[in-house]
């Protein structure tokens, strides 16, 4: 038996790619922002509300991730932001390359937030870099206070958990506060938002905090 | 199921490390998979299996080393492994952490059989 030495990280190339996004961002001082949830817990409808209390004030970009359709990116457009869909044809999350790619077909300079929605996945999003300064995990109150403890990697690697659709906890089993200790105890310096998009409660906290953000000379 | 993917990306690192025509005798291909990677060890098993099948590599297997998730105290200074999934030291109490190991994902070495050194 011969053995040959490797030692080499499986997504090194994802990492070194988004390393390079990284520093394009940082250049241009453009704040980006990695969405992720389950599917259908509301990363675009909080993009929605987030563009009617902001355009007017920050210059915003999005880059949509999904599986199969352009109907989010369709959304987005509708409020005159600029957006580039990426269709994974399948795949379960984003790579640093697809961001690559989808960057060189839009022009970003002057742009001061950039949010990247991922596709609908609590699981595989978790390992791959994109080159953005911060994950924002949005979970919803339809899911559970469990999630969590059942999805830690995810909710370790995030800054901000936004729990969204607080409008249906009168019809729905979750215990707000039982959610919050369960996410602060995987991640202690997590940054917690409650929000509606029904009601558009909470959502501007949530804006507060983001245009401190997208803030130039921060 | 991005173990499809991991297990390409692994595929390919071993290709860059061994000549086309040793393929066939890559026995072991050993890989660090740290608990919080977001990758399960079976399924990659599984994926890896099926790739390798294809791509020559036919008895090549994947030898899963499982790392745990290890932590240290900022606070306290001391070290420890995490049973569950609370992210608190279990000596002082503190939550200011850092996670040292159980985010590797990783190929170690590759384990060739040596012609004329074995019978087969
Ligand atoms: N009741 C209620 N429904 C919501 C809320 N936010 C989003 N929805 C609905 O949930 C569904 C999925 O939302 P969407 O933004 O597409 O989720 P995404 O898959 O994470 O982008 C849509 O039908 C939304 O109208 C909320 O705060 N309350
Ligand atoms: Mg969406
Ligand atoms: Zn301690």
């Amino acid at each position: 038996m011969s053995i040959i030495t490797v030692e080499r990280k499986v997504l090194e190339k994802n990492d070194q790619i988004a390393e390079r996004n990284r520093r394009f961002f940082r250049d241009r001082g453009i704040f980006v922002l990695n969405l992720v949830s389950s599917p259908g817990a509301g990363k675009t409808s909080i993009l929605e509300r987030t563009f009617e209390r902001m355009r007017d004030s920050c210059r915003m970009a999005v880059i949509e991730g999904d599986v199969q359709t352009d109907l989010d990116a369709q959304r987005v457009a509708e409020y005159q932001v600029p957006v580039v869909q990426i269709v994974t044809m399948g795949g379960c999350h984003l790579e640093a390359g697809l961001v690559a790619d989808a960057m060189g077909k839009m022009d970003l300079d002057g742009t001061d937030l950039l949010f990247i929605e991922n596709v609908g996945n609590l699981v595989c999003p978790s390992g791959y870099d994109l080159g953005e300064d911060l994950k924002v995990v949005v979970l919803s109150t339809t899911e559970g206070d469990d999630k969590p403890l059942k999805y830690p990697a995810m909710f370790r690697n995030a800054s901000v958990l936004i729990i969204n659709k607080t409008d249906l906890i009168p019809y729905v089993n979750c215990r707000l506060d039982v959610l919050r200790d369960n996410a602060l105890k995987i991640n202690p310096d997590l940054r917690i938002f409650e929000v509606s998009c029904q009601t558009g409660a909470g959502i501007d906290a949530w804006c507060e905090w983001l245009g401190g953000k997208g803030a130039r000379g921060q | 199921m991005h173990e499809l993917g991991i297990a390409q990306n692994i595929l390919d690192i071993v290709r860059q490390a061994v000549p086309e025509n040793l393929a066939p005798d890559i026995r072991k291909i050993r890989i660090r998979v740290g608990q919080f990677a977001g990758v399960i060890p079976e399924s990659l098993d599984f994926c890896f299996g099926v790739m390798a099948e294809e791509s020559g590599m036919k008895q090549a297997a994947l030898l899963i080393e499982e790392v745990p998730t290890a932590c240290r105290c900022r606070d306290c200074g001391r070290e420890f492994t995490l049973k569950e999934w609370v992210f608190l030291c279990p000596h002082c109490g503190g939550a200011n952490l850092e996670v040292t190991s159980g985010k590797e994902l990783e190929v170690v070495d590759i384990e060739l059989v040596d012609h004329g050194g074995e019978a087969s």
